[in-house]
């Protein structure tokens, strides 16, 4: 490695503080203390309006199936994408990072238009008595949509780097396809799962743009916790605000953490 | 187990990889596909084992027709040539993955696995992972998990491919050891002539996508069928429009009838062999030199050296095959 002289390194050091600590770190601290500074009484009481936790329970149903869904599909896809030769393999894989580039307001204005009720889709839907938009499956669909890409582009590089050997060996070995997954496969791209599965949650946690549009933002109906966060901090309920807020970043920071924690023994073993 | 190959092609795109290849392989033995790379003999090796479909002809295993089977119902036992280790698991169950799909009891496998841990000499390794093995060790382990599933047809892709000069050396040692204790009809793909004739009851060269020749090595190596065969299996120079190899050549300090004349431009000596290149005098100019082998005692007692003059013939009894021209062993 070269070693850069000292003042550049300080200059360095200080330059990358400031960066994250103006973009990052002092942000969520003032969260943090505009939380707190009234005691914990007032931190209750706003976590108990109706509205927070409806908001927390949508956010949290929503999380959990986009988890699963972009669990499943994801790993599915990748490995479509990985083992096998297909027509339109490139067009396929451009369309999944489409979600990642396309601003969310766009995704949800996109939803609208084929799943509202006056479109035909929305119309089939909701004749055999399922509504899409302004309602739960629309914000599930919505918050699924937009992290698509997360799992997927995790697990791709691992599937690519630890190449077909080792599943052609379990094949020649007797297992079939299915065990060849489970005992093979899936053990080799555990870490990467695993980081997807998280970075999925983040950001299934965090979703705002697209959810607002295809929900209706009505509140005490499908209001999820990020839309309950900008309601009430519009409504001069700041402090409701602050503690949602401030919850979220928690849950996010703790699944890093948990990542972060696992994954040393991972290496050592 | 035998193997009976009949008609078998096979394409990547435009790339024949196989053409019409038909061969039978013994049971019991020890068979060697050699020959350069890209000559078709690891696609034959994955053909037999079912990893890779042909496009047409069939693969019978012991008179049972195979064609049709897929890779985890031949079992065949296949070693590859990056040891393609389960790098999740430790030594132990990697050599009893093969058993463990096969439901068998946990005692059994405990069992079976010491037993061939102590064949490859890895006891002492069983509960680390691969990563911790060296690769001799790892390609050892490959070997034991492929004789874990006790299959009728043991396969290896350049099994020794990967691995430095000395340890190459070794394995080949333990693996013709190791096939008479363990009798199981082997077959082995190898670019590496000396690997193919040191290991093999019988060897298979390939050449783009076709089988020029197979038998004994001492065959092959005494009548090659083709001039391929023939500077495949060894070195080989032009001797008066023959090909002939290098240590077949006498050398002589008088006029011979019949020989080549010349003279040495080349000297070197390599522990207890000289090797001489000898400039023919010839009418043509561009005469390519021709290389000869002899021992140091000959040499020295010939009185050879840079700048000497010599006549060259084929020693009695040289495998002698024309050059130019198609082609019949000369006895």
């Amino acid at each position: 490695m070269i070693r850069e002289p000292k003042p550049v390194r300080w200059v360095l050091r200080l330059f990358v503080i400031c960066y994250v600590g103006l973009l990052v770190l002092w942000p969520v601290f003032l969260v943090a203390q505009r939380t707190l500074s009234p005691g914990w009484q007032a931190v209750v009481s706003s976590l108990s309006s109706p509205e927070v936790l409806l908001g927390l329970r949508l956010t949290g149903i929503a999380t959990f199936w986009s988890v699963l869904f972009n669990l499943v599909f994801g790993v599915g896809i990748s490995l479509l994408l990985v083992r096998y030769e297909f027509r339109g393999k490139r067009l396929l894989s451009v369309l999944l990072d489409l979600p990642l580039s396309v601003s969310p307001v766009v995704v949800g204005l996109a939803l609208m238009l084929v799943y509202a009720k006056g479109t035909p889709v929305g119309r089939f839907l909701y004749g055999i008595g399922y509504q899409i938009i302004f309602a739960t499956p629309g914000i599930v669909l919505a918050t699924t949509f937009v992290a698509l890409p997360l799992v997927i582009r995790e697990v791709v590089p691992v599937l690519t780097e630890i190449g077909d050997d080792q599943e052609v060996a379990a094949r020649s070995l007797g297992a079939s396809g299915w065990q060849t997954f489970w005992r093979v496969t899936l053990p080799g791209i555990k870490w990467a799962v695993v980081y997807g599965v998280v970075l999925t949650l983040a950001r299934s946690l965090g979703e705002f743009g697209a959810v607002k549009v295809v929900s209706g933002n009505i509140s005490l109906q499908t209001q999820t916790a990020t839309l309950v966060v900008q309601d009430t901090y519009q409504d001069f309920q700041q402090q409701t605000a602050y503690t949602v807020s401030l919850l979220l970043t928690l849950a996010a920071v703790l699944c890093i953490t948990v990542v972060a924690l696992l994954r040393p023994k991972e290496k050592l073993s | 187990m035998s193997i009976e190959i009949v008609g078998v092609n096979k394409s990547f795109g435009d790339f024949a990889a196989l053409t019409d290849v038909h061969l039978d392989i013994p049971s019991d033995n020890i068979t060697a596909l050699l020959g350069p790379s890209g000559g078709g003999k690891t696609t034959l090796l994955r053909i037999i084992a079912g990893l890779e479909a042909a496009d047409s002809g069939t693969v019978a295993i012991e008179g049972v027709d195979a064609t049709g089977i897929p890779a985890q119902k031949r079992n065949i036992g296949f070693v590859f040539q990056h040891y393609a280790a389960f790098k999740h698991l430790t030594v132990a169950k990697n050599v009893g993955f093969g058993l463990s799909i096969r439901h068998w009891r946990k005692r059994d496998v405990d069992k079976k696995v010491d037993e061939l841990l102590r064949l490859v000499h890895l006891e002492q390794f069983a509960d680390r992972l691969p990563s911790q093995l060296s690769g001799g060790q790892r390609q050892r382990m490959a070997l034991a998990r492929a004789l874990a599933i006790e299959p009728k047809l043991l396969l290896l892709d350049e099994p020794f491919g990967a691995l430095d000069a000395k340890v190459r050396k070794e394995l080949r040692d333990w693996l013709r050891r190791l096939h008479e204790e363990v009798k199981v009809t082997t077959v082995f793909v190898t670019h590496d002539q000396e690997e193919a004739l040191e290991v093999a009851d019988n060897v298979v060269v390939m050449n783009a996508g076709r089988i020029e020749q197979s038998g004994p090595p001492v065959e092959l190596y005494d009548e090659p069928a083709s001039r391929f065969v023939m500077s495949f299996l060894g070195e080989v120079t032009t001797l008066d429009h023959h090909l002939i190899r290098p240590h077949d050549i006498a050398v002589h300090t008088e006029p011979v009838p019949g020989g080549v004349a010349g003279v040495i431009v080349h000297w070197q000596r390599i522990g207890f062999e000289v090797r001489i290149g000898v400039r023919p005098q010839s009418d043509s100019q561009d005469a390519p030199e021709i290389a000869v082998r002899l021992t140091r005692t000959l040499a020295h007692a010939l009185g050879l050296g840079e700048g000497v003059r010599v006549w060259l013939e084929p020693e009695k009894g040289a495998t002698v095959i024309p050059a130019l021209e198609a082609v019949r062993p000369a006895a």
